[in-house]
């Protein structure tokens, strides 16, 4: 097969590269240019100026054609501006979706097809199982290195033209092994952390410089509009968080959380922390991998990092209604993935509640 | 896919030539430093001064006015520092960046939509200010677009401009004499020639060929008579003289045949030809693939075993928005084009395999849906 690897520079994706030259393929490796490779990049997330470097040192290694893919302009725009969107709508979005649902699943898979490539494979942790009714996505061997719930938006169509081969890897020093075996000199390199383009620790700083309307400190207030604190920027708060409330704990004597934010009138509102919890979830942007008239009782997971909930589901035209059976905090903007054991069945993006919405017109 | 690789990207370096190739040996076999005193010294020095004879009376310059370099960017560089130290700078938007960003300070200089120097804008720009260094390219990199030379020096002469000219392209390819042109200084690139990479040359006509008139960016052991210090690359110097006394006798007419053959196939496919109706390069042509990213026209024909390039690819092998054809008025277009080349030693099969791999580049991609190709 003609298969394009998408190679970062990072060890994941190079001995992916490895692995499908061993195995016989015609193996092109593309990397994508994701920002300017100056001051902005920053060493230990993926795609810095250092990293195509390396990319094209593995390349070249073992003898592959390897060419730069120049993204920066749409993932400014698909990916940095969607981001910083979100955070003015008052959401907490997830970048690495937007990226590998664009950049990387539309764009440079488009490439790949343009190119008479048969597939795509790339260095995501999660696995491509063929079942019944075609491809599905699966969580990976190694369940510490799960990318499954950042995947969630991949069309069946994107799907049956992936390959994951490190889906089956035991754990990450299995494939450290092998980029040793391979003579790689990525194979000790730091893996990437947080968001990528994020660069001096502070995405929050990153938000404010593109969505300058949001800048500047605002009031706290309770869910009765009663002011009882102050903060520096609605773009440092996420919902379900009980940090950067100051005093308020004590002040009002009981734990609080944020249960909404409002950045048209730079508004953070909280409540208290116990009995916060929904039960009710509207999900837009599903993505289905699932026949969705099949699927009722399933498991959830909610954040990034975070076990899986029980819950009933229903679609509801291009989005979803999640019951869960115990009541939970979610922040508007992060993803709900639908499991069924270790398949992904689909997933959508947490909409604000329409209580909320009630609250912050109040 | 066991037919052997097509190389055009000749503007990107060029195939060496077996004059060029004959000279660098001999060279290699050369010991001597052509700033030593003894036999071995003055050998290299009889070869090294036996080069600068060739390419100064096969440009029209003095040996004196002729300067060594490690390559056309270094020229570029020498040349606008000596004539440009006390002067504005005028810098046509067309320029390879060896010129374009030779001067922080340096006024652009329109283009016409064919790839031409705009000369009333640079009439215009001449008349309001202080006397200035015009910068042109005799041939663009690009586009293969000629300059009108002689209609630019005689306006920098009304005006009390000096005239430098980058030949980087241009030398070898076709006639090219300072004097002829009456311009005041040129670069030139040995490997674009057919030589080997790492040689360049700084050409000076009128005060400027006088040693002694600026001073050298790296003084070092004062080498080219205290113009440019460094030990000089002989053989890359003894081969550029070669490979430009070869380009300089060969017909190129039929290089020229060839490139219209391929802008014809090109045309048929739907492509638009970059400049096509100002006088170009033998061996060169931009065509521009509406709503196709070059990227993609790139490794696909590098994977289909053929060499070409794009508007400009910086060190890390991004594809950037080509600026030559963003001047020419292509708007977004400038982002779709790929540049062919042709090497010196060309054959007519290699026109006709390029041509057919054009068109079936095409039919797979320009008539895709707009956006599929879509990677910025």
């Amino acid at each position: 097969m003609r298969i394009l690897a998408a190679m970062s520079g990072g060890v994941d994706s190079s001995v992916v590269a490895c692995l499908l030259k061993e195995q016989g393929h015609e193996v092109i490796g593309a990397t994508l240019q994701l920002y300017d490779n100056g001051a902005s990049a920053k060493a230990g997330a993926c795609c810095a100026g250092r990293d195509i470097m390396d990319a094209r040192a593995v390349a070249d290694r073992i003898d592959i054609p390897h060419y730069v893919v120049d993204s920066e302009a749409r993932f400014r725009d698909s990916v940095i501006g969607t981001f910083a969107d979100a955070y003015a709508r008052g959401e907490t979005p997830v970048p690495c979706v937007a990226c590998n649902q664009g950049v990387k699943f539309t764009d440079l898979l488009g490439m790949a097809r343009d190119l008479g490539c048969d597939a795509m494979a790339t260095g995501h942790y999660v696995r491509r199982l063929e079942g019944a009714a075609g491809p599905e996505l699966h969580r990976p061997v190694d369940a510490a290195r799960d990318q499954s719930w950042f995947l969630f938006a991949t069309t069946r169509a994107q799907l049956d033209f992936l390959r994951f081969p490190l889906g089956e890897m035991p754990d990450k020093a299995a494939v450290r092994e092998l980029a040793g075996k391979y003579g790689l000199a990525v194979a000790a390199k730091p893996d990437s952390q947080d968001i990528c383009f994020v660069t001096d620790g502070s995405y929050a700083g990153i938000v404010e410089k593109l969505r300058p309307e949001i800048v500047g400190a605002g009031e706290i207030v309770d869910h009765d509009g009663r002011v009882v604190g102050h903060h520096e920027g609605v773009a440092r708060y996420t919902v379900g968080q009980s940090k950067r409330l100051g005093d308020l704990h004590t002040q009002i004597g009981e734990r609080q959380m944020v249960t909404a934010i409002d950045p048209s009138r730079r508004r953070i509102v909280v409540g208290p922390r116990a009995g916060a919890g929904v039960t009710t979830l509207a999900l837009r942007d599903m993505n289905w991998l699932a026949d969705p008239a099949a699927v009722a009782r399933c498991t959830v997971q909610i954040r990034a990092r975070e076990g899986v909930r029980s819950a009933s589901v229903r679609a509801d035209g291009t989005g979803a209604i999640v019951t869960l059976d115990e009541p939970a905090t979610a922040a508007p903007g992060q993803a709900c993935v639908l499991y069924d054991g270790t398949r992904v069945l689909g997933g959508g993006f947490i909409r604000r509640a329409d209580s909320d919405e009630e609250r912050l017109r109040a | 896919m066991t037919e052997s690789r097509l190389y055009c990207d000749a503007n990107a370096s060029d195939v060496l030539r077996p004059e060029a190739r004959g000279a660098a040996l001999e060279a290699l076999a050369c010991v001597g430093n052509p700033s030593s005193v003894h036999a071995e010294g003055r050998l290299a020095r009889r070869q090294l001064e036996g080069a600068r004879e060739i390419v100064a009376s096969l440009l029209g310059v003095t040996t004196e006015g002729c300067v060594f370099t490690g390559g056309g960017t270094e020229a570029n560089a020498l040349a606008i520092h000596a004539l440009g130290q006390d002067r504005r700078v005028l810098v046509g938007t067309t320029e390879h960046d060896a010129v374009r960003l030779a001067r922080q300070d340096a006024t652009p200089v329109p283009v016409l939509c064919d790839g031409t120097l705009d000369l009333d804008a640079l009439e215009q720009a001449l008349s309001n200010g202080p006397p200035a260094l015009v910068c042109v390219m005799a041939a663009n990199n690009e586009t293969g677009v000629l300059h009108p030379l002689k209609a630019i020096s005689a306006l920098c002469r009304r005006h009390g401009a000096r005239l430098h000219v980058d030949a980087v392209q241009a030398a070898g390819r076709m006639p090219f004499d300072l004097a002829q042109v009456d311009c005041d200084s040129a670069a030139i690139s040995g490997h674009k020639m057919g030589g080997l990479k790492g040689a360049g040359a700084a050409l000076f006509r009128g005060p400027f060929a006088v040693p002694g008139t600026f001073a050298a960016h790296v003084t070092g052991g004062g080498q080219e008579r205290g113009r440019r210090g460094g030990t000089q690359a002989l053989p890359a110097i003894a081969s550029m003289a070669a490979a430009l006394a070869a380009a300089r006798a060969q017909d190129w007419s039929s290089i020229g045949q060839m490139r219209d053959g391929i802008d014809d196939a090109a045309r048929k496919a739907g492509a638009v030809v970059a400049g096509s109706g100002a006088p170009r390069l033998a061996n060169t042509t931009s065509l521009v693939l509406p709503g196709v990213a070059a990227q993609v026209q790139l490794m696909m024909l590098d994977l289909a075993g053929i060499a070409v390039s794009a508007g400009s690819a910086c060190s890390s092998g991004k594809v950037s928005t080509s600026h030559v054809l963003e001047a020419m008025g292509f708007g977004a277009a400038a982002g779709q084009a790929i540049r062919v080349s042709l090497p010196w030693n060309a054959k007519p099969e290699t026109a006709s395999r390029l041509a057919e791999a054009y068109g079936a580049m095409a039919a797979r991609l320009g008539k895709s849906p707009a956006g599929h190709s879509g990677v910025s």
